[in-house]
């Protein structure tokens, strides 16, 4: 079963291609990785896929169904979550209320100005659920603008797979971060998308050569490889292109 | 983190007395303050206090919670209590079976018709944009009242008889008093409506917006139907506090829908606080205390007015409730006696320095205004002088100058004695 599906995606900003006809299969349950140099269009992929920024040509389709032009809130609604490589959260609001706000509609109560939030037993346990994964427990009700640098990018994960989507997309989801922060997130991304669709872009091939089950390559707007770690790792072009320098840099 | 698990209450009156302690409190203090407070003059103002705290409030659920800065409110004010008056009228004439107290009812519901009408339209955008529709059709309804001589009676206004409808249990709401009581009652209905509103997924949502609309949308929600619904609501309200005001004035003109209305709830809203709930109350007490107090006082309240606003924008953008809050750690930490006396130092500059202000605007004011007519000689405070003569304007500049120089010298004290006691 196909979870996400791109059919040759094309996006310009003025006369200036970005994505220049990038196609994707994405299976359920799969962890797929993108990974590429600064300026790639990885996170304009993301908003793309997202519904941030309209396509200029192209397909989309989630489980099967167009999701082509739909608004962001249309598509979260079909089951499909993202964070932002620039942490973006509700910043005066409490943590725990950053997390609430990010599961209210899935757990159906909509534009609901008939129920008493307190009383809505399950989206607060869920809210505090997350919360207790994310480690902010501490925090819950510290306004989340004051949180330091990495304790904002775990609620930017938090809020991301608060609604229990079925396909989640990280945009940098360690970038910042120690090694310990790091490792700690990858086993924290691991368990919260447990049997659930996962695309991230990432630069620590560490993590990517750990997490993922596939990996793609975005260079200049198109993807130049898609395969298994091990294979990408041994891709003469992709070596060329991106991956030695990386590996360099890594060491 | 007991977040969501309430520690269980010790007995159930002291559980009940916590929870719904503020509201007992509020509703007592309602019915107690005409006891207090007896003169004709006093209830009247009281009155247009119930009226505002509705109309304010309305007001809040668009600025302080969704963001959204409105030039128009008094639209729906306006319209509400236009609707109101004629309904009162109808209802007078046809004998219909309709008791003056569910009046404010039609006012609410015009309110929520035309914010759906003006909704739909405005609120497509946030920002600039949405201030930017809100003024034009603050602006288009307001001269409309002028023209649609029918519905809005031109300059001056309809007039309505609210003794003439059904009598409820004996009660004809002829004296102030006994309308005084039907504002207070809906005015409390209407706090604990606004405040709960506050306590459901749409009013938390609706904070998610202001605070983070991209985000919202990316949790699932559409800003623009957020803005809407909280805009309908919001004119909902404002709708019955026009009902209100009908009833209390038996009149509706010009004035009450026109821009300047919609200046003062946003003033109001402001200088009380849009960021706490309780802030726009405290702000139309306030404002209201101001305008019926200082229009007796002096020719240039106007001017009070604006310097009042001017103050609180540069000096305490919280508001009066941001001030409060901002001092309640303080004194939960006990150590709000030590900054008082910092205070107390500094009122002596700040009484110079308002002294000299007053006396400088209210011998202009006289220049300007009136001296004219009725010659120089003028009186403030007890004190008589001609307003055309050096020394009154000397002492004023001395007043306010030396209050600047003085409050300015005092002010790093102050900062450090209360960051020192925040510590
Ligand atoms: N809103 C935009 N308008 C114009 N150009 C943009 C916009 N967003 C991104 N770009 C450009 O698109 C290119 C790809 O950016 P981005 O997708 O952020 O790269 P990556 O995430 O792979 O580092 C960059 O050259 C960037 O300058
Ligand atoms: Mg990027």
């Amino acid at each position: 079963m196909t979870a996400l599906a791109l059919d040759d995606l094309h996006k310009s900003f003025g006369a200036t291609p970005i994505i220049r006809g990038v196609s994707l299969e994405v299976a359920k349950g799969e962890r797929h990785a993108i990974i590429g140099p600064n300026g790639a269009g990885k996170s304009t992929l993301f908003h793309l896929i997202s519904g941030r920024f309209p396509l200029s040509s192209g397909r989309i389709s989630l489980n099967g169904e167009d999701i082509t032009g739909l608004k962001p809130y249309e598509i979260n609604r079909r089951g499909l979550s993202r964070s932002f490589q620039v942490t973006n959260i509700f910043p005066r609001l409490a943590v725990f209320e950053n997390l609430r706000c990010a599961v209210l509609w899935q757990m159906g109560y909509r534009y609901s100005f008939w129920h008493n939030i307190r009383k809505a037993t399950d989206a607060n346990d869920r809210a505090e659920a997350v919360l207790q994964q994310i480690g902010l427990a501490e925090r819950a009700m510290m306004p989340a603008g004051l949180l330091t640098y990495a304790e904002q990018r775990a609620l930017e994960i938090g809020i991301t797979i608060a609604g229990g989507a079925e396909v989640v997309m990280l945009d940098e989801p360690t970038a910042g971060m120690s090694r310990s922060e790091t490792a700690h997130f990858v086993a924290l991304i691991r368990k919260v998308t447990e049997g659930r669709t996962l695309i991230m872009v990432e630069h620590d091939m560490g993590v990517v050569f750990d997490l993922a089950d596939r990996i793609s390559v975005l260079v200049y707007g198109q993807i130049i490889a898609c395969d298994t770690p091990v294979k990408i790792r041994s891709n003469k072009a992709v070596q060329e292109a991106y991956l030695g320098q990386a590996l360099e840099t890594e060491h | 983190m007991a977040i969501t698990t309430m520690t269980k209450p010790a007995s159930l009156p002291l559980d009940l007395a916590k929870r719904y302690g503020i509201w007992i409190l509020a509703a007592a203090v309602m019915i107690v303050l005409p006891k207090i407070f007896t003169s004709g003059a006093a209830l009247t103002t009281m009155c247009l206090m119930g009226i505002m705290i509705v109309f304010s409030l309305s007001y809040n659920m668009l600025l302080g919670q969704t963001g959204m800065l409105s030039f128009g409110h008094a639209v729906y004010y306006g319209l509400g209590g236009f609707l109101a008056v004629h309904a009162m009228n109808t209802i007078a004439a046809d004998r219909l079976p309709i008791p003056l107290p569910l009046l404010p009812l039609a006012g609410g519901a015009m309110g929520l018709l035309f914010g759906i009408i003006f909704g739909a339209v405005s609120t497509r955008r946030a920002g600039t944009v949405f201030a930017m529709i809100s003024l034009g059709l603050g602006e288009l309804i307001a001269s409309l009242s002028l023209i649609l001589r029918g519905f809005f009676g031109g300059e001056e206004g309809i007039t309505a008889n609210r003794t003439k409808m059904l009598t409820l249990f004996g009660v004809r709401f002829g004296p102030q008093i006994e309308v005084y009581y039907l504002i207070a009652a809906w005015c409390f209905v209407c706090i604990i409506a606004m405040f709960a509103f506050t306590r459901t997924p749409l009013g938390r949502m609706c904070n998610a917006v202001r605070e983070n609309p991209e985000r919202a949308e990316f949790v699932g929600y559409s800003t623009q139907m957020v803005r809407f619904i909280a805009f309908c609501i919001a004119g909902f309200f404002a709708g019955i506090a026009g009902g209100l005001a009908a009833i209390n004035f038996e009149l509706m003109n010009a004035v009450n829908i026109s821009g300047a209305q919609s200046g003062v709830v946003l003033l109001m809203a402001y200088i009380g606080g849009v960021g706490h709930f309780f802030g726009p109350i405290m702000g139309a007490v306030l404002v209201t205390l101001l305008q019926v107090m200082l229009s007796d006082i002096t020719g240039a309240w106007m001017l009070y007015f604006g310097l009042i606003f001017i103050m609180m924008v540069m000096f305490a953008p919280g508001g009066m409730a941001g001030l409060i809050m901002l001092h309640l750690p303080l004194w939960q930490r006990g150590t709000l006696l030590r900054v008082l006396p910092h205070y107390a130092v500094m009122a002596v500059p700040c009484a110079m320095g308002l002294a000299g202000l007053v006396l400088l605007i209210e011998a202009a004011h006289h220049q300007l205004v009136k001296a004219a007519s009725d010659g120089p000689a003028m009186k403030l405070a007890g004190f008589a002088f001609a307003s055309n003569a050096a020394p009154p304007w000397i002492v004023a500049a001395a007043l306010l100058g030396a209050g600047l120089w003085l409050g300015r010298r005092w002010a790093p004290r102050l900062t450090a004695a209360f960051a020192e006691a925040a510590r």
